[in-house]
């Protein structure tokens, strides 16, 4: 059987169950709350927002596999073109646009206009240190590690602390080798 | 001390359009996210009364803005002053906003005055959920409780608000049963009312 067409950001997010977004985005304000008031200290929000992004990373890319049809990327530029197109689409209903890449093509941008993360949200003086999307960076860190691609991902601009969009630069540091043959039976 | 003080440099969050509130996300979006917020909460406790309480307050956190956003938006800048009224506003207005539907039924309780009880088969938030056996009695659904407690509290109903499971004959899975218990003043107001 041949394998079926990689399906458009758009046709996986109408098919997939949905939730309105603004439970989405309450829930994750109650969870940003409960760990600044926990934590205490915006640098350790900001760790434990990426850790928490990164376990659903990790998890999260499965079912975009199972349910997207993408087969493996050729390049790097495909990759950041397929998170941006495709995941960001399935999961958050908003698209992403890839830029700024660099000679080697080994860094880009994502750029954001649409964040459902951020409605009703007005970052205090006390936070200003906070990257209050850092889940979002710890997600695609995670499940790229998962396709075998280590990242550093990174905040340049934020709407909430006045950027005009959301900018989140991803950067390749190394391909793992998979591990060959696979033992499954393990 | 949280952070350094920076000058504001953004458009104020009230000088932006409220929206409609109809865009959406994907339900596993919000699962693995709920997840996340059960399992954060989970390291944070010994015990699992502790666990459905920091869950309640996540809830609760919600539910003081969904109260505030459905008024302006749904309701022209007013709110329900008597119970009846909150509660039906909860059971349609809320729960459809929030779940997609409106709950599946809403009773008052047979042996207390003060109570009433918001059921639902399927609560979005246990869909996903597995309780091990040694969590005995936990329910994700406190989240939703919470959310519950937060709209009365804000519009002038204190309550005690609780999720229970109840096993549902010939079904395998238990539904799930908010159960209000309205404070003592509340149903004097009421009367007053009356």
């Amino acid at each position: 059987m041949a394998p079926a067409a990689p399906k458009s950001g758009d046709v996986l997010f109408a098919s997939v169950d949905r939730v309105n977004a603004e439970l989405f985005t309450l829930t994750y304000g109650a969870i940003v709350r409960q760990l600044i008031t926990d934590l205490e200290d915006v640098e350790e929000v900001n760790k434990q927002l990426d850790q928490m992004g990164y376990n659903i990373g990790v998890r999260l890319v499965d079912e975009f596999l199972a349910k997207s049809s993408v087969s493996r990327c050729v390049d790097f530029r495909e990759t950041a073109d397929v998170i941006a197109k495709v995941g960001f689409k399935m999961f958050l209903g908003v698209t992403a646009s890839v830029t700024n890449w660099d000679a080697e093509g080994t860094t880009c941008s994502l750029i954001l206009e649409d964040n459902p993360l951020v409605d009703f949200v007005e970052l205090p003086d006390t936070c200003q240190g906070l990257h209050y999307c850092n889940i979002l960076s710890g997600v695609v860190r995670g499940a790229l590690e998962m396709v075998s691609m280590k990242t550093e991902v990174t905040w340049l601009r934020d709407m909430l602390r006045g950027d005009d969009v959301f900018e989140l630069q991803v950067k390749l540091l190394k391909q793992v080798p998979e591990e060959y043959p696979y033992k499954d039976d393990e | 001390m949280i952070g350094v003080g920076k000058a504001k440099q953004y458009a104020n969050v009230l000088d932006r359009p409220i929206g409609k509130g109809k865009q959406e996300v994907s339900l596993s979006a919000f699962a693995f996210l709920f997840s996340e917020l059960v399992q954060y909460n989970q390291l944070q406790v010994d015990n699992i009364a502790e666990l459905e309480r920091r869950l309640e307050d996540a809830g609760y956190a919600v539910g003081a803005r969904v109260l505030e956003l459905l008024c302006h938006r749904e309701k022209g800048n007013r709110r329900e002053t008597r119970l009846l009224g909150i509660l039906s506003f909860i059971h349609s207005t809320v729960w459809k906003v929030l779940f997609g539907k409106v709950a599946d039924s809403l009773e008052k309780g047979t042996e207390h005055e003060d109570e009433y009880m918001i059921s639902e088969k399927e609560l979005l938030v246990n869909r996903f959920i597995s309780i091990p056996k040694d969590m005995g009695a936990f329910n994700c659904g406190a989240f939703v409780a919470g959310i519950v407690r937060g709209v009365l509290d804000n519009a002038g109903f204190p309550a005690v608000v609780t999720a229970h499971f109840v096993p549902v004959d010939g079904q395998h899975r238990p539904r799930t049963t908010i159960l209000i218990k309205f404070a003592e003043e509340v149903l004097q107001r009421e009367a007053r009312l009356d």
